[in-house]
């Protein structure tokens, strides 16, 4: 099955991504596909690379970032929302204005159509959040 | 966005519904479901919005949000129109739960009881809640 992942709430401060996480892990070991994550609201804070967490707690940004690489998955956070709450490439820190990026890697900064696009193409869309 | 984008798409028109659960400011979930809507109308989906719980109260008329500072968005459900999404739907027990009638609204709705609201839900392709 071709699979989107919603994610819509923060690392740490609520547990939707690590529940992403882990579905999207379950996911990929029965043999489906994940056509795309994409990160909304509070959920563009899972792709700071700024993040330092406790080193005997989980790395929820790393781990994610590793989850991708491995298998190929395309992690979109959504601009506007991004925006918003201070979530950088190089390339919007430029044009911006800013002094630094800070997009961890594998996740890439695009537009809401990116999540319309999942419904459309998806067999499912999973939303993790309140 | 583009009609190559739409091209992109294949033609393929699912049935979406946005619902909104979350009262209109306090939280930006109501402002951010707006954006998603209004990306959707551009991929030529058959959308519509649900409106259950406090998310009734997006649709209040007069609604004055100078004492909080921040931008009043109401008059956005009243372009809904003028981007092809007419189908909205408000759930009759959780309007009359806050003491709201139809004529309180911005827009016009179709009221419907919450049995009727998930059989609607059920004949969606994709549910995104907010």
């Amino acid at each position: 099955m071709k699979i989107g992942i919603l994610v819509n709430e923060g690392p740490y401060q609520h547990q939707a991504s690590d529940s992403a996480y882990m579905f999207a892990k379950a996911a990929i070991a029965k043999g489906h596909e994940i056509f795309r994550v994409f990160f909304y609201h509070d959920g563009v804070n899972n792709a700071s690379r700024l993040t330092a967490p406790p080193t005997d707690d989980r790395n929820v940004v790393n781990r994610w970032s590793q989850l991708a690489q491995d298998h190929n998955i395309d992690m979109v956070v959504c601009i506007a929302a991004a925006q918003r709450r201070g979530m950088m490439d190089d390339n919007e820190a430029k044009r911006q204005g800013k002094d630094a990026s800070n997009i961890a890697p594998a996740f890439r900064i695009s537009g809401l159509g990116q999540l319309v696009e999942a419904g459309i193409q998806c067999d499912r869309l999973v939303t993790f959040g309140d | 966005m583009t009609d190559e984008m739409d091209m992109e798409e294949g033609g393929v028109v699912k049935k979406f519904m946005f619902v909104n659960r979350k009262a209109p400011y306090g939280t930006i979930y109501a402002l951010e479901s707006l954006e998603v809507v209004l990306i959707s109308a551009a991929f030529e989906q058959d959308v519509s919005l649900a409106f259950v719980d406090d998310g009734v109260y997006q649709l209040m008329k007069n609604v004055n949000t100078d004492g909080i500072e921040m931008k009043s968005f109401s008059k956005t459900y009243r372009a809904l129109e003028g981007y092809d999404i007419e189908k909205l739907y408000v759930e009759k027990e959780s309007m009359e739960a806050r003491g709201l009638t139809e004529d309180d609204l911005i827009v016009d709705v179709q009221v419907i009881s919450q049995s009727e609201m998930g059989d609607l839900m059920n004949e969606q392709d994709v549910v995104l809640s907010f």
